[in-house]
């Protein structure tokens, strides 16, 4: 109880008397992390979910940590495979671990240096939305993507896609897609190719300095080779080149068991994002253009690239995703069905599913209102017979 | 007079700007603001044309039928902008090329239109004359606040020279290709018109 004990001793300081009241929204945010806030409702009766945001993003979090400390790993696998040095398990991961956590440190300190600011400067509390996206940003882009450049994309994508319409719960696209958007469109070298998946220096002493290495992914060699790579089991568990958190299928699968068993997202989005996906896939099998990508078996689409990570994790985002239970389906199928067709029509950006769900965020209000339309008129219809 | 004189110079330039305020001409500030050269070129041909065709459309305001009165300014304007088009292409032929159809749309442009039909059609020649160097100017500058953004992260350069010194480059800084892209044109001017609000609290839509 002493941290209890501290934090109230300190508390008059913030007030907004006292001498650091400027930080009055970074204590309330600390406090609130720390503790459960015992503030009640003044007037009338309430009756609140004890699962309130807070613990909401913190499950998510939790989710996301399969795919962060596999992904750890297979940074470092990558570089010592390609290093051509002895894979054992505690330098491999420590390895992965050192070339990460640069980027987790950026993505948080920057996006909730401007959360705070901003609630500070609208004198408002510190929401938590930003507890999320932080951790998936650094799992979504290459290990190697440079930390100016990341920063940059982080600030400009907080604010322009989260604070101008009001923070947390207000943004319609998703701020780690925007995030990885700004990183890819301003500087499309740094963050995708051939020579941007595997680390190629050594980390603290861990690994070895490997010059010039080149090693495409599995979608990289896909839109340019003549036959795409043969399904491998290795896509599944996810020791193959690409973003940090995207590559390992069993792991995101456990996120996704958990954010399923919670609650949190729905399995309506996810089962139709791959649902579309497959479908419109199979369609390329049968009946599709003559090149590597629309020949790649329906279910290696599934497993290559960040499909199931944005199916998992970024599709089911319930602040920008479609609200109505049909409009949830309409929203996945158009999403999976999407990000299929960017890949295979688009040879210049094999992933399509940050463009996909980028996509269908901005359509997300209009299904929900088809949606809503659609119901009031079959009521109305039913009224009038 | 002198004041009102003032007044109609300088208010197009922030507090009623024709780009940020009235949100005309925005299709050329998108189109030619990738780099700073043809913005500005951009910018004084608007000014001169806007300014010209003030003038003449006001000494013949009273004789215009009311009912051409479109087709009458349309020809004013038209024949200023070919003028300026074949000056362009005589003097400075790679600027025009540049440019390509955006000086011959300035004929579309509102900017144009909206100053004929607002100010021109019932002031007189100097009045309207100022009136069109002041529109024109405001245009001018927020085209030369966009294109400086966009040129200088975009290429590293401002008129064509290197402004970002090649160290920076060779310890691994890289040209922002968004900003040369048509979207981020609309961001900034976004942003432009987010400061000049937040200066201008009248003007914030409630």
């Amino acid at each position: 109880m002493s941290l209890r004990n501290y934090l109230d001793k300190i508390r008059p300081d913030f007030e907004p008397e006292g001498k650091l009241h400027a930080f009055r929204s970074l204590y309330e945010g600390f406090e609130s992390f720390l503790y459960v806030p015992n503030a009640t409702t003044k007037c009338g009766t309430n009756i609140r979910d004890a699962f309130d945001s807070k613990r909401m993003m913190i499950m998510v979090v939790i989710a996301l940590c399969p795919a962060l400390l596999f992904g750890m790993y297979n940074v470092g696998y990558q570089h010592f495979i390609a290093a051509g040095l002895a894979t054992d398990f505690w330098p491999v991961f420590g390895f992965g671990f050192l070339a990460v956590l640069p980027r987790l440190i950026v993505s948080y300190v920057v996006g909730l240096a401007i959360e705070f600011t901003v609630a500070q400067w609208k004198h408002e509390e510190i929401q938590e939305g930003y507890l999320v996206s932080g951790f998936i940003i650094p799992l979504i882009v290459p290990a190697t993507c440079p930390l100016w450049i990341l920063a940059i994309a982080v600030a400009s994508s907080v604010i322009f896609a989260k604070e101008i319409f009001g923070g947390t719960g207000m943004n319609f696209p998703n701020v780690a897609l925007i995030t990885r958007a700004l990183t890819f469109f301003p500087n499309p070298s740094a963050i995708s190719g051939d020579g941007v998946w595997v680390v190629d220096h050594a980390i603290c002493g861990l690994g070895a300095s490997i010059d010039g290495y080149t090693q495409a992914t599995t979608l990289g060699t896909a839109s340019t080779a003549i036959a795409a790579p043969a399904f491998d089991w290795n896509m599944v568990w996810g020791l193959v080149p690409g973003s940090v958190g995207e590559t390992s299928v069993i792991a995101i699968a456990l996120g996704a068991l958990l954010l399923l068993y919670t609650g949190i997202a729905s399995w309506k989005t996810m089962l139709s994002v791959f649902v579309g996906g497959g479908l419109v896939a199979y369609l390329f099998n049968v009946a599709g253009p003559d090149n590597a990508m629309a020949a790649m078996p329906w279910y290696e689409h599934f497993v290559v690239g960040g499909f199931c990570f944005g199916a998992v994790f970024m599709a089911t985002d319930p602040v920008t995703s479609a609200r109505t239970e049909t409009g949830k389906f309409i929203y996945g199928l158009l999403i999976g069905a999407m990000a299929i067709t960017i890949r295979v029509m688009n040879p210049g950006y094999p992933e399509g599913m940050m463009l996909a769900i980028l996509l269908m965020n901005c359509f997300a209000p209009l299904i929900d209102y088809c949606v809503v339309q659609a119901n009031v008129n079959k009521r109305a219809k039913r009224v009038n017979k | 007079m002198a004041n009102k004189n003032n007044e109609v110079l300088k208010q197009p330039l922030w507090i009623n700007n024709p780009v940020v305020v009235q949100i005309l001409g925005i299709c050329s500030a998108l189109a030619v603001t990738a780099k700073l050269e043809p913005a500005i070129v951009m910018g004084l041909s608007v000014t001169i044309i806007v300014a010209l065709s003030n003038v003449i459309i006001s000494l013949l305001r009273n004789t215009i039928p009311n009912r051409i009165r479109i087709i009458v300014q349309l020809v004013v304007v038209a024949a200023l902008v070919t003028i300026v088009s074949e000056i362009l292409k005589a003097f400075a032929y790679d600027v025009s090329v540049q440019l390509s159809v955006y000086i011959g749309l300035i004929i579309t442009n509102c900017i144009l239109m909206g100053r004929l039909e607002a100010f021109a059609m019932q002031n007189k020649p100097w009045d309207s004359f100022l009136d069109g160097i002041g529109n024109g100017l405001g245009y001018a500058a927020i085209l030369v606040i966009v294109a400086i953004v966009r040129e200088l992260l975009g290429n590293g350069t401002l008129l064509g020279f290197k402004i970002i010194p090649q160290w920076c480059y060779e310890h691994g800084y890289m040209n922002n290709g968004l900003m040369l892209m048509p979207p981020m044109a609309l961001i900034l001017v976004g942003c432009v018109i987010w400061v000049h609000r937040s200066k201008n609290k009248d003007l914030q839509e409630k």
